[in-house]
């Protein structure tokens, strides 16, 4: 398998902050990569910062081509779609009005049409809630919907920080199955943001442990999971 | 309000030293008592049109520059100051040195009542309600039952007063030398404020009013306080202005009069007292000039002026002293 | 009653005006976050480049349109190269930015156009409608005018992909730049349809009001009062915020001896302070969101 995304000696900072010191990673065409760490660790400012979200300088490459400085919208619309934290659904816009803004960049109108009734049948609940106020909708619903939106984009690369947060452990179980879903099937290939370590390394193949800022430790998921060193002193399970 | 606590002097590089610095003030004070010997009729005529802007640029900055509360309604305030001033002498017979304090009061009151209401608004709403009661203001003013106090849309012709004493000075050099008198105090005053526990506490609100709550400031009483002292600043300017003028209508005191002002203070720098000498400066010979070109050209040159500053010299006068002081001292160093 | 009848029937005609006025100023508010004091000025000058093609023999409804044209580039030039570079500037720079505008429009109005006041004409003619006087030919078109728009409007930003990612940029920028969205290009329009928006108010009052640099003005401030009315946050509210002051101006200056006449800047000075003051969100401001 080739790398689809390359990350080398990634940095960022907040105004005069430092949050990142130099990460590299990787995720592969097709594969599933997930950043684990603490509170505080460089997490999600690490999928910003793929984003052009804050300011960052290192290598980053996707499908072979620097997006490194490119704006946010611009890397969207290569194809990568960010799930962030706090899920960025436009509260106020309806269900059916946040996916067609998943699809916005796309021109194929009636693919689009298709996508949507694909996105219901991975998530029915949304096709019962499509004319509500995205805003009115329950805290899974919302992430369900923030999926369903970041996959009207036909992205190539899903970004997803935390998508278990806030959620009941049996909603996190369906989730989880339905992102290995669409990376077995749709090919999406992803790279998720976790707090709860196991549940994302049963879905990962490729796994990085960041602390402060910098990767601590790299390696398969399945090694890391049968590491009991590792999962004792990192991850705490 | 205007108590002076001692304090240690803040590290500033507008005061490399006390003497410096006072020895520059005594001489500039030197020029301008020499400059009514040396000049025309007319032109000090406009310097005393400069003092009575500095101070108005003043009182707004005491609002915007050390209290972080935005008005585009001083000219309203200048032209209550410009009205007490012109009716008193007209109706009751008052000496004109005794209609400073009374406009001042007057609009210290106007200010804090209309201050209590706006203490709910922030940023852009304060700019929009005071937007208002610019645009207002004149239409009051010629409202037909009050037209005999303010003269309807003729106004009010003042006397131009003599200098007392006896002493051997034209008309226009005495008000010069009364307004100087009164820029002076006023300037000092502002002075003393700003650098006062009262002063402080402006500051910190309009820097952070969520840790000036936490340290105890009382902010609405604060507010609305600094909005009555920046109304009797601007309402103090504006009896300046009736008496030099000789005359108030209610067509000199419209939205482009509060243009004017916040023209001269975004010229002079936000929160930089001295700054409104430069400010009142400007808007007084700038627009001349524009005029002398083309006439009704100066808005246009204003409007110009303030989207530069705003672009490439966001701290107006005082960033430029700034700069040059500090070029200064570094040779010093050298 | 029937004096009644016609002062609220010809204040809902200038009430159409200032709706449109309070809907571009919602529009740029929305997106930017900001109080466009130059709205009305813009509208004002571009009230003027429609009278100087009527003036050069253009058709009235070809020199209409053109403005709406020219207006909408003014808007997204303005927005591209004054509001641009201070986009992350606090709200004083915002708005000494926006009292510059104002200055430079109206000054440079009076220097190409001089400022004596020019009747501006109006395509629906003068005669009284429905024989009885009750309104104009001018007003009813007026009205007629301003519905157009606004359906135009609500079809735009309810049916098309461009209107919903003005929306999405408006609601929230950065979830917007996620989905793709050229968020800077979408405030640039926003500017562009308010501008054009105002430039249909402008030729729709001047007949009225007659054309000269400082006609706006009045009509900018109630077109605030109509905005804050109506709460910042909503471009209906914004509309029938525009229609009510209208009606009470009208109604106001009619029945109000002396006040109302003499003082019609005071009572929108009253709207917007009482408004702010009580009732800061406006009648339909932002909805407050409920769990179903």
């Amino acid at each position: 398998m080739t790398a689809l995304l390359e990350v080398r000696d990634l940095h960022a900072s907040y105004g005069t902050t430092r949050v990142l010191h130099g990460l590299s990673f990787g995720v592969l065409e097709g594969g599933v990569t997930t950043l684990l760490g603490g509170n505080g660790a460089g997490k999600t400012t690490t999928l910003r910062a793929l984003c052009g979200m804050v300011l960052r300088t290192g290598e980053i490459t996707f499908a072979g081509r620097s997006i490194a400085h490119l704006s946010t919208e611009d890397i969207a619309r290569l194809g990568i779609a960010h799930v962030p934290d706090g899920r960025g659904t436009f509260v106020r816009l309806t269900v059916e009005e946040n996916l067609e803004l998943g699809a916005i960049t796309r021109r194929d109108r009636n693919a689009i049409a298709q996508d949507v009734e694909r996105v219901f049948g991975y998530f029915p609940i949304l096709q019962k809630r499509r004319g509500q106020q995205a805003g009115t909708l329950s805290g899974g619903e919302q992430q369900m919907l923030a999926i369903g939106r970041a996959l009207m984009l036909q992205p190539r690369l899903m970004l997803l920080d935390e998508p278990s947060f806030g959620l009941a452990p049996r909603l996190v179980r369906e989730l989880f199955g339905i992102l290995a879903a669409l990376n077995k099937s749709e090919g999406v290939s992803l790279l998720v943001v976790e707090q709860n370590a196991a549940l994302a390394l049963d879905l990962a193949d490729q796994a990085y442990l960041v602390e402060t800022g910098r990767i601590v430790f790299s390696g398969a998921a399945r090694e890391i999971r049968e590491d009991e060193k590792i999962r004792r002193s990192y991850l705490g399970y | 309000m205007l108590e002076s606590v001692p304090e240690p002097a803040v590290p500033d590089v507008l005061a490399p030293s006390l003497i410096g610095r006072n020895g520059l003030m005594l001489a500039l004070l030197a020029v301008a008592l020499l400059l009514p010997f040396v000049v025309q009729n007319f032109l000090i005529f406009q310097l005393t049109l400069v003092l009575v802007y500095a101070i108005a640029i003043i009182g707004l900055n005491l609002l915007t520059g050390f209290n972080g509360q935005f008005s585009l309604g001083h000219s309203a305030f200048y032209a209550l100051g410009a009205y007490v001033a012109a009716m008193l002498m007209d109706k009751v017979d008052f000496p004109y040195p005794a209609t400073l304090p009374v406009a001042g009061i007057a609009c210290f009151v106007f200010g804090f009542l209309f201050g209590l209401p706006a203490l709910r608004l922030e940023g852009v709403y304060l700019a929009l309600a005071t937007f208002a009661l610019a645009v207002a203001t004149p239409q009051i003013l010629k409202l037909s039952p009050l037209e005999y106090w303010t003269g309807g849309v003729q106004g009010i012709v003042i006397n131009k007063p003599d200098a007392p004493f006896g002493l051997p000075l034209t008309q226009d050099q005495w008000l010069y030398f009364f307004t100087l008198f009164v820029t002076v105090i006023m300037t000092v005053l502002a002075h003393n404020l700003v650098a006062s526990r009262t002063g402080r506490a402006m500051m910190a609100i309009r820097d952070n009013p969520t840790a000036a709550r936490s340290m105890g400031i009382n902010i609405a009483l604060y507010k609305s306080l600094t909005f009555g002292v920046s109304a009797l600043y601007t309402g103090i300017a504006g009896a300046l202005g009736a008496i030099v003028v000789q005359f108030v209508a209610p067509d000199s005191f419209t939205f482009l009069l509060s243009i004017t002002l916040l023209v001269g203070l975004v010229v002079g720098g936000v929160g930089w007292i001295p700054g409104a000498f430069f400010g009142g400066a400007f808007v007084l010979f700038v627009p001349n000039f524009a005029e002398s070109i083309s006439k009704g050209l100066s808005g246009a040159v204003y409007g110009v002026m303030i989207i530069l500053l705003i672009f490439v010299l966001p701290t107006g006068a005082s960033g430029l002293v700034r700069a040059a002081l500090q070029r200064l001292r570094a040779h010093k160093i050298q | 009653m029937e004096l009644f009848l016609q002062q609220t029937l010809a204040g809902l005609a200038t009430g159409t005006i200032y709706a449109c006025i309070a809907l571009a100023i919602v529009m740029t508010y929305q997106a930017i976050g900001h109080l466009n004091f130059a709205q009305g000025e813009m509208a004002m000058f571009s009230t003027f480049i429609a009278w100087q093609l009527i003036q050069w023999g253009t058709p009235y409804w070809i020199a209409f349109l053109a403005t709406v044209a020219v207006s909408f580039a003014g808007g997204v030039l303005i927005e591209r190269i004054v509001l641009r570079p201070i986009q992350h500037a606090p709200v004083l720079s915002h708005v000494a930015v926006f009292i510059g505008l104002l200055a430079i429009l109206n000054s440079l109005a009076g220097f190409i156009w001089d400022f004596n006041v020019k009747p501006f004409p109006t395509p629906f003619g003068t005669a009284p409608l429905l024989g009885n006087g009750f309104i104009d030919a001018h007003q009813a078109g007026m009205i007629a005018i301003t519905l157009l728009l606004l359906a135009f409007l609500y079809g735009f930003f309810r049916f098309t992909r461009v209107g919903l990612a003005m929306r999405a940029a408006a609601h929230d920028p950065v979830s917007a730049r996620l989905v793709g969205i050229r968020v800077g290009w979408m405030t640039a329009l926003g500017w562009g349809m308010a501008a054009a928006i105002g430039a249909i108010a402008g030729m729709m009052i001047a007949p009225i009001v007659f054309l000269e640099p400082n006609m706006m003005l009045g009509v900018l401030l109630y077109g605030f009062a109509g905005a804050v009315l109506g709460g910042l946050s909503s471009p209906v509210g914004a509309v029938i915020g525009g229609l009510i002051v209208g009606v009470v101006e009208n109604l106001a200056g009619t029945f109000i001896p002396v006040i109302g006449g003499e003082l019609k800047f005071t009572i929108a000075l009253v709207i917007i302070v009482a408004v702010l003051v009580m009732k800061p969100q406006g009648l339909l401001g932002r909805p407050v969101l409920h769990r179903v």
